[in-house]
């Protein structure tokens, strides 16, 4: 089929094994980020599984301690970013712009065998660096993202460094569609055409969902499609959930312009439970212990585990 | 007569940049405003237009920076942090990029009014970690600035002056060094950017009237030679002034309250410069008059701080520099 896979795992049993991560630390840590493993996990399953050429992993697979801030005196200072690899010239480099898919990813570097599951156990927790929102010392991340909408003129910067620099590995960026909403990203659209900066590319997950509920009422964005077109990207629209569509957007020519892919998703996918929640899935919290117990059974038996034992406190 | 040099910055800029292929030369549609024409025209390869767009400029420098780039970002001082202040520290300042913005019309150096005239940006970047600043008050150091900017090891905001500009020293900006113009002992006078000028002014008048003042010019605002200055404050008898071009919170005034509380010394402080209020549109010289950035200004300061009336009056100074509205030293009248 002509597609790099470099795990031993295929790309739909690393979504299965996101999904049932993210399931599990939820269900045993009282809510988490449930939804966004529904609608992004093919998509970044299939970024470290197939789209990226990364190379292996810098980082201890146990990651370390928080290590402070960038400042003067602190040399040892490293980012998270080489759980994606080192950076050489052949290698793609990968921004997660909305850094609250932390968990998500986290689950993703661990199935792609990037980190140990002991990180994830690390999660939020004080003095950990596998924050709750990923900063750029947390596993698989490079910059700060957690302000929404940095994401995508980072990556165009970066991408036009390396073209001037004649590096041939591409950036990509992992993008949410409420950033849509954040003026700064049509301000980066405009720039990557303007400047013809075509070796950076975007996977957007189009969940509409954001803090407050659907999009639709939050802040009607319109057709996305159209406007980034009008400012002068190349855009595919798939199903996110189908990995052949993905691999064949990839493949769309996009010659001085950026190429972004909406991948239209369902926040519940895999885990129709949380249909019962919508739209507020954001962050997907217990409203009883009654209400748990049912989500951990159906949720289970749909990702095809058992139930999470944990403690009832 | 001071001898006046006509875009500083434009040669200035083009010499460093065209020997250091790392630094990049980034605009927001200002770049005439910011003596870069010349420079778009000639080195196209080596420079970006990134259009009045300033929060994805922040951005994408970092981006450069990861790269492995030195951006010197060229706008109104005003721009590069009001709007874009999120991705300033978030892309920029947290992860310590090479980016050298270059922050031209500080202050009152613009009759733009509240919208163009950059205020409190000495104070917003004080506030920043891993930020640091510097502030240019002559030709000289405009000419030096880009290789001094380029030696910090982070990002540094710099306060640029343009068009036609006074030459006061004959040395470049040496990074973390205040200039010690001159060692009287009965009042410290502290000042920077264009109230140096304004205090050279006011210099032979003081003389004069039997003042005996040690002026101290700052280039390097962050980070900052506490103990230098220290040791200045303990050189004379009446206590210190600042005037700077600026709003007095968070400003060099500031900075000389916190170390004289830090150190525990007993000294009068008077600080000149905006009163906890925004401008209006106007000439340098009427601005600096009104708020009282002025020479006089000064004067009536030290008068106020040494308990004497000197008798100076504004016929007394030197004479101040009116500049042509419309001047070929300038891309439009702002």
């Amino acid at each position: 089929m002509g597609e790099r896979v470099k795990n031993q795992k295929t790309t739909e049993e690393i979504a299965l094994g996101i999904r049932r991560r993210v399931f599990e630390h939820s269900m045993r840590n009282n809510g988490g980020y449930l939804s966004q493993a529904c609608s992004a996990a093919e998509q970044l399953a299939w970024l470290y599984n197939e789209a990226l050429n990364l190379g292996e992993p810098t980082m201890p697979m146990i990651p370390p301690p928080f290590g402070g801030v960038p400042a003067p005196g602190n040399d040892d200072y490293v980012t998270g970013a080489g759980y994606n690899g080192p950076f050489e010239p052949q290698y793609d480099r990968l921004f997660i712009a909305p850094a609250h898919y932390a968990l998500v990813a986290y689950a993703t570097l661990i199935e792609t065998g990037r980190m140990a599951a002991e990180g994830l156990e690390m999660f939020n927790k004080d003095g950990s660096s596998v924050e709750m929102i990923g900063a750029e010392h947390s596993p698989g991340m490079e910059v700060h993202n957690g302000t929404l909408g940095i994401g995508l003129s980072t990556g165009a910067g970066l991408a036009y460094g390396r073209r001037l620099r004649g590096e041939p590995g591409e950036v990509c960026v992992f993008m949410s569609d409420g950033e849509v909403q954040e003026g700064q990203t049509w301000e980066a659209i405009q720039a990557c055409a303007h400047h013809g900066i075509d070796n950076v590319w975007a996977i957007m997950d189009v969940n509409d969902q954001q803090c407050d509920g659907a999009m639709s009422s939050v802040m009607e964005v319109r057709d996305i499609a159209t406007k980034m077109r009008a400012f002068g990207a190349t855009v595919v629209e798939i199903d996110a959930h189908d990995l052949d569509a993905m691999r064949q957007a990839k493949k769309e020519p996009h010659e001085g312009q950026p190429l972004i892919i909406l991948a239209h998703s369902s926040p519940t996918h895999g885990m129709s439970f949380l249909q019962k929640r919508f739209p507020r899935l954001h962050y997907v919290r217990f409203k009883s212990e009654q209400e748990r117990d049912e989500m951990n059974v159906s949720i289970a038996k749909e990702l095809g585990i058992d139930p999470v034992q944990f403690d009832t406190h | 007569m001071v001898e006046m040099v006509t875009r500083p910055y434009a040669g200035a800029f083009e010499k460093y940049a065209l020997a250091n292929k790392d630094v990049l030369c980034m605009s927001a549609d200002l770049t005439s405003s910011c003596e870069i024409d010349g420079f778009r025209d000639r080195h196209p390869e080596q420079f970006m237009s990134m259009g009045m767009a300033e929060q994805n400029m922040m951005s994408f420098a970092g981006g450069l920076g990861l790269a492995g780039f030195r951006p010197f970002i060229h706008t109104f001082g005003v721009f590069t942090y009001r709007r874009p202040y999120d991705q300033l520290m978030a892309s920029i300042a947290y992860p310590r990029r090479k980016v050298r913005i270059m922050g031209f019309l500080p202050g009152v150096t613009t009759p733009g009014g509240m919208t163009h005239q950059a205020i409190e940006d000495i104070a917003i970047m004080r506030a920043m970690p891993n930020m640091s600043i510097l502030e240019t008050g002559d030709a000289t150091e405009v000419e030096s600035l880009c290789e001094a900017a380029d030696s910090i090891d982070g990002p540094v905001y710099c306060r640029v002056l343009r068009g036609s500009v006074p030459r006061l020293f004959d040395t470049p900006i040496k990074v973390g060094e205040m200039r010690e113009l001159s060692q009287g002992d009965d009042v410290l006078v502290v000042t920077a950017g264009i109230t140096t000028e304004e205090a050279l002014r006011a210099k032979a008048a003081l003389a004069g009237a039997g003042v005996s003042i040690r002026h101290l010019h700052l280039n390097t605002i962050k980070p900052f030679d506490s103990k230098r200055l220290l040791d200045h404050l303990q050189s004379v008898k009446h206590g210190v002034i600042t005037l700077e071009n600026h709003v007095i919170n968070g400003g060099i005034g500031s900075l000389v309250a916190e170390t004289i509380a830090e150190a525990g010394i007993e000294k009068k402080l008077v600080r000149l410069g905006l009163q906890d209020t925004y401008a209006h549109g106007g000439s340098r010289p009427y601005l600096m008059r009104y708020y009282g950035l002025d020479a006089l200004a000064l004067v009536r300061g030290i008068e106020g701080l040494m308990n004497i009336e000197t008798n100076i009056d504004a016929d007394d100074l030197d004479t101040v520099r009116v500049d042509a509205v419309h001047s070929s030293a300038k891309a439009e009248a702002l």
